[in-house]
């Protein structure tokens, strides 16, 4: 791995960094009650979790606007809690029910919040690449100075769909920021058996794409990086390509046993743990206190309690519904 | 009513897409070689020098890629038309057209919708051998989420892409190559016409020819032919084959009680299994025969003329089994 040591770190506010503390803490919170009544039956189907990848989630999303468009994978709860999806709704969507952010048609790995620019939860690996370059592309045409940031892991980089992608993107000279969460494995398989070159950061310029890396497990680095990643590209217009190297401490899914790796190696990374790092570096800062990290916690804590007591209580769509939106509702033809 | 003019399916395609560019600022080709080429059909030439090279862009060999990329633009507002050169590739963007573009409006619960029209060449007939002559209709005809139209006439040549623009939902628009030279006669003013029902092409009493894309001209110049020896047939042009439309073709066979369906394709799990389905379920017991069918032989598509030919029906092979049908 190589990584460039994190750049002075971004002067923080105490709101700031409380905001983004909490947004990790959030995070976290969130995915392990989720695997908690996964177990419980409540979720079903694939549930994928970011546990230990909440500093990329976070320190991304702060660099981006409104206006700016999100693509991500089936491992998106986090990036959806950072875009600002209600907790509410996402829990909802997992267990399938109506007040769910997409109904509940797609469950865990298809968030969709257009109220939020957040398109969507893509479950097929790098399939929406292609549609992040679109967008993009519709931005460029329509004279629109928003980016598009398109979530996506190492795995996803041996895709066709990858390469075709960053060249249309490089070709079109577009604003999508290609954000590569190289957690080491792709389900089971390690970079090391997946990709011929492993720094995955040559894959850019060799498609004249201006490219970075970030240690992932680091916020302020994430931060750094993101946001001169996010200016270049409000700047020129120009894809940026960006890889995150991080680590998810939890399995793939919950159907996953893990032969693939060593326990230890796991601990390993867990001593990098975005989370108390970041806390470490707030408190030696003297930009929060105990008493307040405690408060957020707590915080953090009833907004997941209250997601789950939204979702318990929420209704299923009617069987008369199934066959809603397969076409639009929008003016017949 | 004004004016017949008599032009090619090409031009009738060309002058479609130079309508659709010149009304709507939103809307842009996409596709390889339809820019300095001038379309692998010349479907698309003198359009970039027209246009320019933001409206029709040339676009590298990554179906998948621009393909998506079109959903993705129609995703974020914009009108596209995707050409993919023909039917025999889209495999590589089949990806996009199934994963993303039939499921993102359902699957988000109605939030998103893909207006994206996506034209590929297709058919059979040019000895192109096996790998460039699929019939793959049924495929995409088997999606919902999905609008699949079929352009078997000049008048849908003329005015299904300029419906399909108007669609909230994508589309799939199959132009059958074997036809791009053909001329034909359609109303001066033709333009838009429905894309939700299918179309009697020609009214009889006998016998219903139910067919689409090339199967339309040539189950007409059939029924010529049967109608000097005294056989009057009808031919149903299903045109939509996703929604499939069922009231034409249900109340053809109502009135005819006799049924072939003809189409290019292989005959298992194909279109007209669909529509002799259908039929069997709700127009049985208006049925004076059982339905027949005239499909492509089981075959990968062969290079030599006469096994070519051998693999799809002709019109010889409608005219003999109708026929057959008719005077047991
Ligand atoms: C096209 C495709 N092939 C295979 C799969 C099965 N699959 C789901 S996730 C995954 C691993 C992807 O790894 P990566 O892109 O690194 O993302 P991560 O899961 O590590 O976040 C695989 C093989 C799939 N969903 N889509």
């Amino acid at each position: 791995m190589r990584l460039n040591k994190s750049n002075p770190a971004p002067s923080l506010t105490k709101a700031e960094g409380l905001r983004l503390l909490h947004q990790m803490t959030l995070i976290r919170r969130f995915e392990e009650k989720s695997a908690e009544v996964y177990t419980e039956t409540k979720i079903r189907g694939f549930l994928h979790l970011c546990v230990g990848e909440e500093a990329v989630a976070v320190g991304v999303s702060q660099a981006l606007q409104e206006e700016d468009y999100v693509l991500s994978t089936y491992r998106e709860h986090g990036h959806a809690l950072a875009r600002g999806v209600e907790p509410k709704s996402i829990m909802a969507e997992m267990y399938g029910r109506l007040e769910g952010c997409s109904r509940g048609r797609g469950g865990s790995m298809h968030l969709f919040d257009s109220s939020k620019n957040f398109f969507g939860g893509n479950a097929i690996v790098g399939g929406h690449l292609p549609l992040s370059v679109g967008m993009a592309l519709a931005s460029k045409k329509q004279g629109k100075k928003n980016v598009t940031c398109c979530f996506f892991g190492e795995g996803a980089a041996a895709e066709g769909e990858f390469h075709e992608s960053l060249n249309l993107a490089a070709l079109w000279q577009i604003p999508v920021l290609f954000l590569c969460e190289n957690n080491l494995y792709a389900m089971g398989t390690a970079l090391k058996f997946t990709h011929s070159e492993q720094h995955l950061e040559k894959k850019g310029p060799a498609y004249g794409i201006e490219t970075d890396v970030a240690n992932g497990m680091d916020l302020l680095d994430v931060m750094t990086k993101v946001q001169k990643a996010v200016a270049y590209i409000r700047e020129t217009g120009k894809p940026y390509f960006l890889v995150c190297y991080t680590y998810r401490f939890r399995a793939h899914s919950m159907f996953d046993a893990e032969l693939y790796r060593e326990k230890s190696e796991v601990e390993e990374w867990k001593k990098k743990d975005p989370i108390p790092q970041f806390k470490a570096f707030l408190l030696k800062e003297k930009l929060i206190t105990e008493k307040v990290i405690e408060a957020m916690e707590a915080e953090a804590e009833r907004q997941v309690q209250e997601a789950i007591d939204f979702a318990e209580n929420g209704s299923w769509e009617k069987v008369e519904e199934l066959d809603r939106f397969v076409y639009s509702e929008k003016a017949a033809i | 009513m004004s004016q017949e003019i008599r032009l090619t399916y090409r031009e009738a395609l060309k002058s479609a897409i130079r309508e659709a560019l010149l009304k709507d600022e939103k809307v842009f080709l996409m596709g390889e070689d339809v820019g300095h080429y001038g379309g692998a059909f010349a479907v698309s030439k003198g359009l970039l020098q027209e246009f320019g090279p933001d409206r029709i862009m040339d676009v590298p060999l990554s179906e998948s890629g621009f393909t998506g990329a079109g959903i993705g633009a129609a995703l974020a507002g914009m009108r596209p038309i995707v050409e993919i050169m023909t039917i025999n590739f889209s495999l590589l963007a089949m990806d996009q057209i199934f994963n993303n573009a039939a499921t993102l409006s359902h699957m988000s619960g109605g939030q998103v919708n893909v207006p994206v029209v996506i034209r590929m060449g297709c058919g059979i007939g040019r000895q192109l051998a096996a790998q460039h002559s699929h019939s793959w209709e049924p495929f995409f005809a088997h999606v919902p989420g999905l609008i699949v139209l079929s352009v078997g006439t000049h008048e849908d040549a003329r005015g299904m892409l300029l419906s399909a623009l108007e669609s909230p939902d994508p589309v799939i628009l199959f132009e059958y190559t074997s036809m791009l030279n053909l001329e034909g006669s359609i109303p001066g003013d033709a333009g838009k016409v429905d894309i939700q029902k299918a179309k009697i092409r020609r009214e009889g009493k006998d016998l219903s020819l139910i067919t689409y894309g090339t199967g339309v001209y040539k189950c007409l110049e059939a029924a010529d032919l049967l109608a000097k020896e005294g056989m009057d047939v009808e031919v149903v042009d299903l045109r939509v084959l996703r929604p499939l439309e069922e009231d034409t073709f249900l109340q053809s066979v109502a009135k005819t009680h006799r049924a072939l369906i003809v189409e290019d394709a292989w005959k298992s799990v194909s279109i007209s299994s669909e529509v002799s389905s259908r039929i069997m379920e709700k127009a049985f017991f208006e049925l004076d025969l059982p339905v027949e069918r005239l499909c492509g032989v089981e075959v990968p598509i062969p290079y030599p003329k006469h096994l070519e030919d051998a693999s799809v029906p002709q019109v010889q092979d409608i005219v003999s089994r109708v026929k057959k049908m008719l005077k047991p």
